[in-house]
């Protein structure tokens, strides 16, 4: 028999006794006992054998675990008596610990569990520095060099997200695809192979070798339906012939979630390209050789660079020095401070939830002090009551956990839906780390929630317990005073959720309250790119332009069309360097720098861009004679201080000269971003081959998107657009962030301000209770009634002013850690603070009247007779 | 409410472990013979008390120190649940033979030191 077959533990201790006490009883029967007398020589001789059995079933110590199970029996049997408690009680447990899961899970899916590659502590992210960008991203020349002269890494890549292709096989619909070029070796750096097919070699990765292709794991199965027999066959990109080598992992997305196929590098872009210097625009991805520590390698390729640097001192936009970070922090460093204030949110949430059980458990250990009191008495033990409290918080708290679980569950995939733009949002998922932290949770919560009804339940003296509930004219003093603590606390810890919240509103008001500078309403635009192979010399392009503009102006309903490499709001897209030829000359290597768009004449017009002087592009503007540059107003402010910058001459790197014929009111380039120079080249020029279209129209934008599509198909089958979206969209994407976590943190704040509520109002109306007697007498004695109304209100509102000026202090602190996450919004906000102190004290005032209320309506001659 | 067995067994159990043990170096045995051995053994200076016996031998089987087993008894025709000392248990014999006897030293060095010195 093993030792955990305890059923047939109690028959074997039976059978055993029986045998030897049979054995006895003969033995004293051989000794010429009669037999009768001899039953009873063996009994006495072997003493009492259910005692004997007791002790024996005692050694094998299942007695605490079904001790245990009594107790987990008895608990489930209270709490069902009080179904409602219980439910509400869940109710609180479930979101509580719900949003605390879901926000945990997040946190440690996306910022805490080890990316899924090889080793990937040693995974570094690259990045030059220099006077005005600290961390820039990397130059391909540059790389050149790091990888021909480093010695600290074992692998070296280099990849950029940027270039959609024009993608299109046989008669099927063209459409837009997001590439991400990168060096041969990767996927080998980053220790990732193809799930089929093979991956890309140095042979692919040169200008002579034959285009090859790796497929994302969705756009295989969406657009090639996941048939293996893809290996091998030939696709167009930008009208191209490319081979299909492989398809990646499904779980394979890295940073950028949109990217769809990989290209090498060195085989889309010219050697030229490759070796430049100043040119950035790489991210460059490292594996440490073991041993080398991350300092050693910075002070390595931050020499090289400087090498570089002091080499080439007449260019401008040379790094002197680099550095790395750890690949994690690159990937998910921008999120990381929005997650852990979410996380700590739902935190002080669960906090609150807990207080309120603890609450919910005091009132009803106070309800149960005659029980308690009189089980004392006979003698129950204190740790036997305790055992017994804990176990019956316990079983709340595991089935809310469980709920919470749930409820998790369900947020979590509303979460990943919702912000699928986030990095790594495809390993979000429970797993069983987070079911651990949850049962740990469980227990943490569990002990705290009650713990504290238990230390109420030993400070009542015994005697006086018995007393007070006998006549309940006196009012449970410290049963109470811990009520009200735990009151406070909730309130206080409100106030830091309403505070934060509400600076976030504030902060996301500023930020939609900014101008971008153009008009946002009844704007449509959508990009696209002319491929480099029928689109090849500037005439084939701007004809495109050109025919495209005119065709799309006669639509009816379109007021006006324009053309321009990129509209406010959607990103910094490229900059330039410039000289002023009026102004003289600058310091070697130094240039003016500011933010390039390619324009057409109409674009200022079509989005509302108002010009402060001069005027647009003039019609001869067009290919080599394209001489024009029209500049923004903070471009004027910044580098013609105190002067009329129409007719001056800008220069740029080729040497070329441009005439300043116009002033343009300022745009943003991001909704969040400050101010920054930036100049419109004509792009009829025809040196461009990516173009957004931004279409205004009467109403409607949005209906206008088949049409034009149309247009273009018909110009031109395989040509196909992307980002169709009006100018509020891309204003939403652009503020998506602070309107989530103003609104998630706003939720989190309301849910706490109800469940603090319901504790004022649940305190209220229990001190009610119990000094209806006082009060009975009291108003028998004449009191006035608005005296009582004011003395109870008084009574409820103590903890909560209290709870109000802690909480403040520590909302104080809570500002400056979230300041960092705030736009044009001070941490220490007036309005906020003022605003979230005059709610919490309306809704406190509420909970607490109606208990007041009832207190001071109460019939003295009713409450004196039912004593 | 089976929590009495350690305060009052705490001093004997101790022995009577060893001389359960020691008892069973003869060979297998049943509770009952087991019992009778040592009382007749101290001549019955030792009065077996059966409530603390099969406490002790389920202790001793849950320990490892004796396996038990259903057997026939060549004189009774009938099934006995003989214990049987394991290789744990004879190991755990030496132990605690030679800690009683450090304590029988002890007590001796303390309770007649003339006839130490001598």
């Amino acid at each position: 028999m093993k030792w955990w077959q305890f059923w047939k533990r109690d028959a074997d201790v039976e059978r055993e006794l029986q045998s030897d006490l049979q054995l006895e009883e003969e033995e004293q029967r051989e000794h010429g006992i009669a037999p009768e007398e001899a039953r009873y020589a063996a009994l006495r001789a072997f003493g009492n054998p259910s005692v004997i059995r007791e002790q024996t079933h005692a050694v094998w110590s299942w007695d605490r675990l079904e001790t245990l199970l009594r107790d987990l029996r008895i608990s489930i049997r209270t709490l069902a008596r009080q179904p409602g408690f219980s439910a509400m009680a869940m109710l609180v447990i479930a979101v509580g610990m719900g949003a605390t899961i879901s926000l945990f899970t997040v946190v440690w899916s996306v910022l805490l569990k080890p990316l899924p590659f090889d080793h990937p502590e040693q995974l570094v992210r690259l990045y030059e520095s220099g006077d005005k960008f600290k961390n820039n991203v990397v130059a391909p020349g540059i790389y050149g060099a790091w990888k021909r002269e480093s010695r600290s890494f074992s692998d070296l890549a280099l990849y950029k997200e940027w270039p959609q292709y024009n993608l299109s096989e046989g008669g099927a619909l063209p459409e837009q695809v997001q590439a991400m070029i990168c060096s041969w070796d990767l996927f080998a750096t980053l220790g990732v192979q193809p799930s089929i097919g093979r991956s890309f070699t140095a042979e692919d990765d040169q200008p002579s070798a034959n285009g090859t292709v790796i497929l994302s794991w969705s756009l295989w199965k969406r657009r090639f339906g996941g048939d293996a027999s893809v290996i091998g066959r030939k696709i167009n990109l930008d009208a191209k012939p490319y081979t299909v080598i492989g398809v990646m992992p499904r779980w394979f997305s890295f940073r950028e979630q949109k990217v769809q196929i990989f290209l090498p590098v060195y085989h889309e872009k010219t050697p030229e390209e490759m070796a430049q210097i100043g040119n950035h625009g790489f991210v460059v991805i490292g594996r440490l050789k073991p041993g080398v520590t991350r300092e050693q390698a910075s002070q390595e390729v931050s020499a090289i660079v400087r090498r570089i640097h002091d080499a080439h001192l007449d260019l401008p936009f040379m790094s002197s020095g680099a550095g790395m970070w750890p690949l994690i922090d690159y990937l998910v460093g921008q999120i990381k401070p929005a997650l852990y204030m979410l996380l700590a949110a739902t935190g002080c949430m669960l906090l609150i939830a807990c207080l309120n059980v603890a609450n919910l458990l005091t009132a009803r250990s106070a309800a149960r002090s005659r029980e308690i009191a009189i089980r004392k008495a006979l003698g129950g033990g204190r740790f036997r009551l305790i055992r017994e409290q804990l176990i019956e918080t316990f079983v709340l708290f595991s089935v809310g956990g469980a709920a919470g679980l749930a409820l998790a569950y369900a947020a979590l995939r509303w979460f990943v839906i919702t912000r699928s733009d986030m990095v790594r949002a495809e390993s979000v998922g429970i797993d069983a780390v987070v079911v651990a932290t949850v049962a740990g949770l469980v227990l943490i919560c569990a002990l705290f929630a009650g713990l504290i009804p238990v230390l109420a339940i030993r400070s009542g003296n015994l005697v006086a317990a018995l007393q007070e509930s006998s006549r309940s004219s006196t009012s449970g003093g410290s049963r109470t005073g811990v009520r009200k603590v735990l009151v406070g606390a909730e309130v206080a810890f409100t106030v830091v959720l309403l505070v934060s919240a509400g600076l976030l509103l504030k902060s996301y008001m500023r930020l939609r309250g900014n101008d971008l500078g153009c008009a946002t309403n009844n704007i449509l635009t959508m990009h696209f790119t002319l491929p480099q192979v029928q689109y090849s010399k500037p005439a084939q392009r701007v004809a495109f332009f050109d025919d495209l503009l005119a065709r799309v102006r006669a639509l009816p309903g379109v007021d006006a069309a324009g053309l321009v490499r990129a509209v406010p709001g959607e990103g910094y897209f490229g900059d330039g360097a410039v000289t002023i030829a009026e102004h003289p000359p600058m310091p070697q290597g130094q240039r003016l720098l500011a933010i390039v768009r390619w324009a057409d004449p109409g674009y200022f017009a079509a989005i509302k861009i108002p010009f402060l002087s001069g005027r647009t592009f003039g019609s001869d503007q067009r290919f080599d004679g394209a001489n024009e540059v029209i500049i923004s107003a903070e471009f004027a402010q910044q580098y013609f201080p105190n002067e009329d910058p129409i007719g001056k001459h800008l220069i740029n790197l080729e040497r070329r000269s441009y005439e300043v014929v116009g002033v343009v009111g300022d745009t943003r380039y991001e909704l969040a971003e400050d101010l920054e120079p930036t100049m419109y080249f004509p792009i009829a020029a025809g040196t461009e081959s990516n173009a957004a279209l931004v279409v205004r129209a009467a109403r409607g934008p949005e209906s206008f998107a088949l049409p034009i599509q149309k247009i273009i198909q018909q110009m031109d089958r395989e040509l196909a657009v992307s980002d169709v979206l009006t100018m509020n969209q891309i204003i939403n994407q652009s503020s998506l962030d602070a309107n989530f976590e103003a609104k998630l943190l706003a939720i989190f704040a309301g849910i706490s301000l109800l469940l603090a509520a319901v504790g004022l109002f649940g305190v209220l109306a229990y001190l009610a209770a119990q000094r209806r007697t006082e009060i009975g007498i009291r108003l028998a004695l004449g009191a006035q009634r608005e005296h009582v109304l004011r003395l109870m209100l008084l009574d409820g509102l103590a903890p909560a002013l209290g709870g109000a000026a802690a909480g403040s202090l520590l909302a104080i602190a809570a500002a400056q850690l979230i300041r960092s996450s705030l736009y044009a919004t001070k941490a220490l906000d007036p309005a906020v603070f003022a605003a979230v102190i005059g709610l919490l004290f309306l809704v406190a005032t509420t909970a607490c009247l109606l208990p007041a209320w009832r207190a001071s309506r109460l019939q003295p001659a009713t409450v004196l007779r039912s004593e | 409410m089976a929590k009495q067995t350690p305060e009052r067994a705490n001093l004997l159990q101790g022995t009577l472990d060893m001389l359960i043990l020691r008892t069973l170096l003869y060979g297998p045995a049943h509770g009952h013979q087991i019992g009778k051995h040592i009382q007749r053994t101290t001549n019955d200076f030792l009065q077996m008390q059966h409530g603390s016996l099969y406490p002790a031998l389920h202790r001793l089987e849950r320990r490892g120190w004796v396996t038990s087993k259903w057997e026939t008894a060549p004189d009774r025709n009938r099934e006995f649940k003989y214990y049987r000392l394991t290789d744990k248990g004879r190991k755990q014999l030496v132990v605690e033979e030679s800690q009683w006897k450090q304590m029988a030293d002890a007590v001796a060095r303390v309770m007649w030191p003339a006839a130490e010195e001598s």
